[in-house]
């Protein structure tokens, strides 16, 4: 059954070293847990971005807790260069491992599958496939000389997103946002961050129910008032621009990073 | 006459680009793309032609995909997408692009965000164009150093996309996919060949004569300033109110 919690039990279910997926900026990154992920201090966390990081990333590579990151990008959108992804990628700190977008996707789709691999078009004579000693190109065995790209799954240990509203069974609205159901067919542990939870049953609608992820793939679930701020939430609130220029300002250098979370976790205090 | 600011030359020189297309995905953070593909759309409509679909990421209103982030590059790999934008950190004479660093791989000097969908797009998307306003030797460089993606691919390799055009806000250049290389096709206003020559790190066919790039006409620019910044601020709120403000300084 579908555990209600608060949301420093929820980030305590993050433990070191755990393979942690998370969906991009805007589309149910739980960035108000991010403080919680930080004060339960587990180390040595390998990323896993569906398909892209931001903000949330970046605070979490900040903040010296993440090992690996296997992505295809991390970014801070308008505001620019993610400020310690940046740094850590410089001074060694991370490892990186570089993907293309629809690779992380089909990783993902592949372990939905219970499937080993996933062919994939693209990728071959890029140096993303040359980098990546983990993906294999084989023939493909229905046409002779056609070589294709194998993706092998992505089975994260855990996902961690934000949403709209659960209902008391644990089901989970996620609307349109379908990488937010692949991340929770994908990984054994399934946590979600939710403005509210309501009374009536999310499934009980014909018109939404296509849109909620049934609790079946949710294990916890933590209330978490703006929990996607300063990203926006769809159909919720709008981003707050300001909030992430005045982030990536402040992350350029480790002090001010610091200072800024310092005041983060002050600001998200419940 | 009004005179166009040169954003508004690039985003017509985009929606130029676009004609013929008839479903046009536009990827995050791409403002002009995503004005050039709204202009596309609004100048088809105006011909009377048939209506041009778009996709801008980040759009809930200009926006087809309902099933996440994995639709668009489905969609794309069945040939519903005509025409995408790619741009990069580098890139080279070849097509070549990268959009992960500068310098030895992994721990890159200067690190950028990462290959998002090229190494994918850049393959399957017949119509790609290559979008980066800075025209200088080191955005434009004879080798990259990381290729997110390669402009061509050599013959056995699935390959039904690629490089059409490469737009910078100093020239257009078009692909030639047999010889795999760029072709000087026009420089913007104020911009001459000598120095695209001078500011170009990479070899390209340069024909003796180089025109101008076309300039929106005044309706053209009435559409552009009315419709397309209307549908541009659900998006990009910053950027629509920029190119207002351009516009108006060019009026004063």
């Amino acid at each position: 059954m579908t555990a209600f919690l608060s949301a420093s039990e929820l980030a305590a279910k993050i433990k070191p070293g755990t393979k942690l997926a998370m969906p991009p900026d805007g589309s149910g990154a739980s960035v108000g847990l991010t403080k919680f992920i930080i004060e339960n201090g587990a180390r040595g966390l390998h990323l896993i971005c569906a398909p892209v990081g931001g903000l949330q990333v970046d605070m979490l590579v900040g903040a010296g807790l993440v090992a690996t990151i296997e992505t295809s990008a991390v970014s801070l959108g308008e505001a620019g260069a993610a400020p310690s992804f940046t740094r850590a990628i410089k001074s060694r700190a991370i490892k990186i491992m570089d993907a293309t977008c629809p690779a992380m996707l089909t990783g993902l789709v592949a372990a939905q599958k219970g499937v080993p691999f996933i062919p994939m078009r693209g990728l071959i004579g890029s140096d993303i496939l040359r980098t990546r000693p983990d993906w294999t190109v084989i023939e493909n065995p229905y046409q002779k000389d056609d070589p294709i790209v194998a993706i092998p799954a992505i089975r994260p240990d855990v996902c961690l997103f934000h949403a709209p509203e659960a209902d008391r069974s644990g089901n989970v609205r996620v609307g349109r946002r379908g990488e937010l159901q692949l991340l929770a067919y994908a990984s054994a542990t399934t946590l979600v961050t939710v403005e509210r939870i309501v009374e009536k049953s999310l499934l009980g609608d014909e018109a939404t129910a296509a849109g909620v992820l049934p609790s079946l793939y949710v294990s916890a679930i933590a209330e978490l008032k703006n929990g996607a701020w300063p990203n926006a939430l769809w159909g919720e609130y709008a981003q707050d621009t300001g909030e992430i220029s005045r982030y990536a300002a402040a992350a350029r250098t480790r002090e001010g990073f610091d200072g800024y979370m310092a005041s983060f976790k002050q600001s998200m205090a419940p | 006459m009004t005179e166009a600011t040169a954003r508004e030359t690039l985003i017509y020189t985009i929606a130029r680009l676009l004609e013929g297309t008839s479903h046009v995905a536009v990827g995050a953070s791409s403002p002009i793309p995503a004005a050039g593909a709204m202009l596309s759309r609004a100048l088809a409509e105006r011909r009377g032609g048939e209506g041009v679909r778009i996709s801008i990421l980040g759009s809930a209103e200009h926006n087809f995909f309902t099933q996440g982030a994995g639709e668009l590059f489905d969609c794309a790999a069945q040939g519903r997408i005509d025409a995408f934008f790619l741009g990069g950190g580098q890139i080279d004479g070849a097509g070549n692009i990268n959009l992960v660093g500068s310098g030895d791989y992994p721990n890159s000097d200067v690190r950028w965000p990462g290959s998002f969908g090229s190494a994918f797009l850049y393959y399957v998307v017949p119509r790609v164009i290559l979008f980066r306003e800075e025209h200088s030797p080191r955005v434009l460089v004879e080798k990259v150093d990381f290729i997110s993606a390669p402009g061509t691919s050599p013959p056995g390799v699935y390959r039904v996309g690629g490089p059409y055009a490469l737009l910078t806000g100093a020239a257009l250049f078009f692909f030639e996919k047999d010889q795999g290389r760029f072709r000087l096709e026009s420089t913007h206003p104020g911009h001459t060949v000598e120095e695209i020559n001078a500011t170009t790190g990479f070899a390209f066919a340069c024909p003796p004569q180089v025109g101008a790039t076309p300039t929106p006409k005044e309706e053209t620019l009435a559409l552009l300033r009315g419709r397309v910044l209307d549908e541009l601020s659900e998006t990009y709120p910053q950027f629509a109110e920029l190119l207002h403000t351009d516009a108006i300084g060019k009026a004063a």
